[in-house]
């Protein structure tokens, strides 16, 4: 039997989430060995045609070309997975979707005229089916090498959906929120860290974003009590993944707090 | 065939390049009459969000603009914060800033020595398959690799988008244990990076030489990396704060980017190559001993011969890294407060592929009114250009294929980062 092949794709998107394959130093070479990868630019210039086994999506869609080219990658893709915030829930990018588009191209370029681009920029499943969903911004290598193992095999990849909370009890932190009061995104956001920030005397800040199951309204409480202004719960909201639901969701408790 | 007069080169999608990017060329009555490097790297406003948000973020935010250089921006952004409040960090806080872009230095140039740049050397599509002939090779430069990952996670906290850096330092500092752990790591990685320099030796370099001006960062008494003033190779000198003064992005029509030039002097290049021919007399005496090894010379000013510099900063990194690690005490307090107030700043640091400029300007409350970003590529693009038109125009005896390919490595030596490109523009190409 011919090895499956596998294609990387990227969007808009700063290279970190395809390049956690390449920093899988150890398994790079004997994965290597059981795929064929087929299209991997960071990687490769031989590109092989589909369709393909697996696609890996990099990046958010922020052009119209880009709304067109990830429809042709899910019809050449058997299975298609997304890596990371941007693929996702839109990135750090999709800060654009809360502002003026025209005023940040023209805050950005001399000649905004030639800049194409949309007003937003939205995650791969807003355009096209999604097989699998991992998050990370960017993704977490253990969590990555798990997915493409469990697609070979044929099973479903065990990426647990609880909070980052968990994590810091399985690996033994003191809770920062209640040990010094630091505001902490862990109890609305997906685990798959390892709960890094915390085990750094630092909240996590929400980079895997939302868990399967988030209370925004008791976490805009808990980020009150660290001494929050709205303000800066807002931005605490509108970082990596500020398009997720359960961010937006946040992003409006405190909008509805500065309001009141 | 390969002796048409008029003819158009297009290579849609750069590979083993980190981010999107094309090349064009286009060849009339036997003469380059066009050859632009593409950025089609779909534009995502950095600049423009980072306004309203607290002094204390752009560590995080700017990190998201590469993924594969994330250090070089929280190191930049925190320069240009703490020289807007009027903060210095000193002592072992800033060793272990030094001791974190060492690990970014060994773990992007080895990415790009062995995965992107050697298998053209050598006459493979990638690495992977080049491993089928030279696995030894490959593993060896995936182990380095690794090493220099490691120092990310323990200084860091995370290799790609490192966590623990704020404004001030760190958020928690390393403890003697892992450093230890690390050390003994580093001391293998340093016959690994010795190999490596005396491997990319072997290679066959095309004759080409380039005269651009040069462009880094130097400081008196050691190789630049995380601080010190501009230099070039034209005896221009001048401080940070003074960037913008002497580099001028200029926006020309119906080209892709900003074409960043020195006033009043034109194209420059930075990166290094740069950094090897201003600083070279600062390299540790074992590095500079491989540069004289590998023949080197006083200067480097053949791109193809880049990937010589960046195995000889591989092993002043390796070397640098396990010095910093010998002299560590872990600091009672891992940061310097920070306070804010109405203030710009200026902050420049050595990416691996560059000088990377950062300018933000706060308000009394701590918040970002305005926010620049000059990236390494977007300094280079004029001269890369500029490259490919002479090497071009020298090889249209040659197939499209083969032209392609050659052009394709061309672009390769200068590493570019397109993901990086925060004000690189998105237009649309006209292939027809």
């Amino acid at each position: 039997m011919d090895a499956p092949t596998l294609a990387v794709w990227k969007f808009a998107s700063c290279d970190g989430c395809q390049l956690t394959l390449l920093d899988c130093e150890d398994e790079l070479l004997a994965l290597a060995g059981r795929v064929r990868v087929a299209h991997f630019l960071e990687a490769s210039r031989e590109v092989l045609p589909g369709p393909y086994d697996v696609s890996l999506v990099e990046g958010s869609i922020t052009t119209a070309e880009d709304a067109e080219r990830i429809r042709r990658v899910r019809e050449d893709s058997r299975t298609l997975v997304t890596i990371g915030a941007c693929a996702t829930s839109g990135g750090v990018q999709a800060l654009r979707n809360f502002a003026d588009v025209e005023e940040f191209r023209s805050v950005v370029y001399a000649h905004p005229e030639y800049i194409s681009t949309l007003a937003t920029s939205t995650p791969i499943s807003a355009h096209v089916d999604v097989d699998f969903e991992l998050r990370g911004c960017p993704v977490d290598r253990r969590q990555l090498l798990e997915v493409i193992t469990a697609l070979l095999v044929g099973r479903k990849p065990n990426i647990p959906a609880h909070s980052v909370c968990f994590e810091c009890k399985q690996r033994g932190n003191v809770c920062v929120v209640v040990a010094h009061g630091a505001a902490c995104l862990g109890p609305v956001t997906h685990a798959g860290c390892g709960a890094l920030c915390p085990a750094h005397n630092r909240g996590c800040y929400g980079c895997f974003g939302p868990m399967d199951t988030p209370n925004p309204q008791a976490q805009a409480g808990l980020l009150r009590a660290t001494g929050m202004s709205d303000d800066d719960i807002q931005r605490a909201a509108r970082t990596f993944n500020v398009s997720a639901p359960t961010f937006i969701e946040l992003s409006r408790v405190a909008t509805r707090g500065k309001a009141s | 065939m390969t002796h048409r007069p008029d003819r158009t080169l297009d290579v849609r999608a750069l590979a083993r390049v980190e981010g999107e990017g094309a090349m064009h060329v286009r060849v009339r009555a036997g003469a380059v009459e066009q050859v632009r490097l593409e950025i089609y790297e779909p534009p995502r406003f950095f600049e423009a969000f980072l306004r309203g948000r607290r002094y204390t973020e752009p560590p995080d935010i700017t990190a998201r603009i590469c993924g594969i250089c994330p250090v070089a921006y929280q190191m930049s952004a925190c320069a240009a914060i703490e020289d807007a409040c009027g903060v210095q960090v000193d002592g072992a806080v800033a060793d272990l800033r030094r001791l974190l872009y060492c690990g970014e230095w060994i773990e992007s140039h080895v990415l790009h020595i062995y995965l992107l740049h050697a298998p053209d050397f050598l006459g493979y599509p990638s690495a992977i398959d080049m491993a089928k002939d030279h696995r030894d090779v490959v593993e060896r430069g995936l182990a380095l690799k690794k090493v220099g990952n490691e120092i990310m996670e323990v200084v860091g906290g995370r290799a790609i988008h490192p966590i623990n850096v704020r404004i001030g330092g760190f958020y928690r500092a390393p403890s003697r244990q892992q450093m230890t752990a690390l050390a003994a790591k580093l001391r293998v990685a340093l016959d690994q990076a010795l190999d490596t320099a005396r491997w990319v030796a072997g290679f066959e370099f095309p004759d080409f030489h380039h005269d651009h001006e040069m462009l880094a960062l130097s400081e008196p008494g050691r190789y630049a990396i995380e601080r010190g003033s501009v230099v070039t190779t034209g005896g221009l000198a001048f401080p940070v704060t003074a960037f913008e003064e002497h580099v001028i992005e200029e926006h020309i029509e119906h080209s892709t980017a900003l074409h960043a030039h020195l006033a009043g002097r034109g194209r420059y290049l930075t990166g290094p190559a740069a950094r090897y021919t201003l600083n070279r007399a600062w390299l540790s005496p074992l590095a500079r001993q491989v540069a004289d090894d590998i023949g080197l010379g006083e200067r480097c000013d053949n791109p193809y011969r880049s990937i010589l510099v960046r195995a000889v900063e591989v092993v002043y990194a390796v070397e640098e890294a396990l010095r910093l690690i010998d002299e560590y005490e872990p600091p009672a307090v891992p940061y310097v407060d920070v306070q804010p107030r109405a203030a710009t700043g200026y902050g420049a640091t050595e990416a691996p592929r560059g000088t990377l400029f950062h300018r933000y300007a706060l308000d009394a409350d701590g918040l970002i009114t305005s926010a620049r970003i000059v990236p390494p590529t977007s300094q280079n693009q004029a001269s890369i250009e500029e490259d490919l038109r002479r090497f071009v125009a020298d090889r249209l005896h040659l197939s499209d294929h083969q032209l392609t390919h050659d052009c394709e490595q061309a672009i390769r030596n200068y590493d570019p980062c397109i993901s990086c490109a925060t004000h690189f523009l998105d237009l649309t190409v006209d292939r027809s």
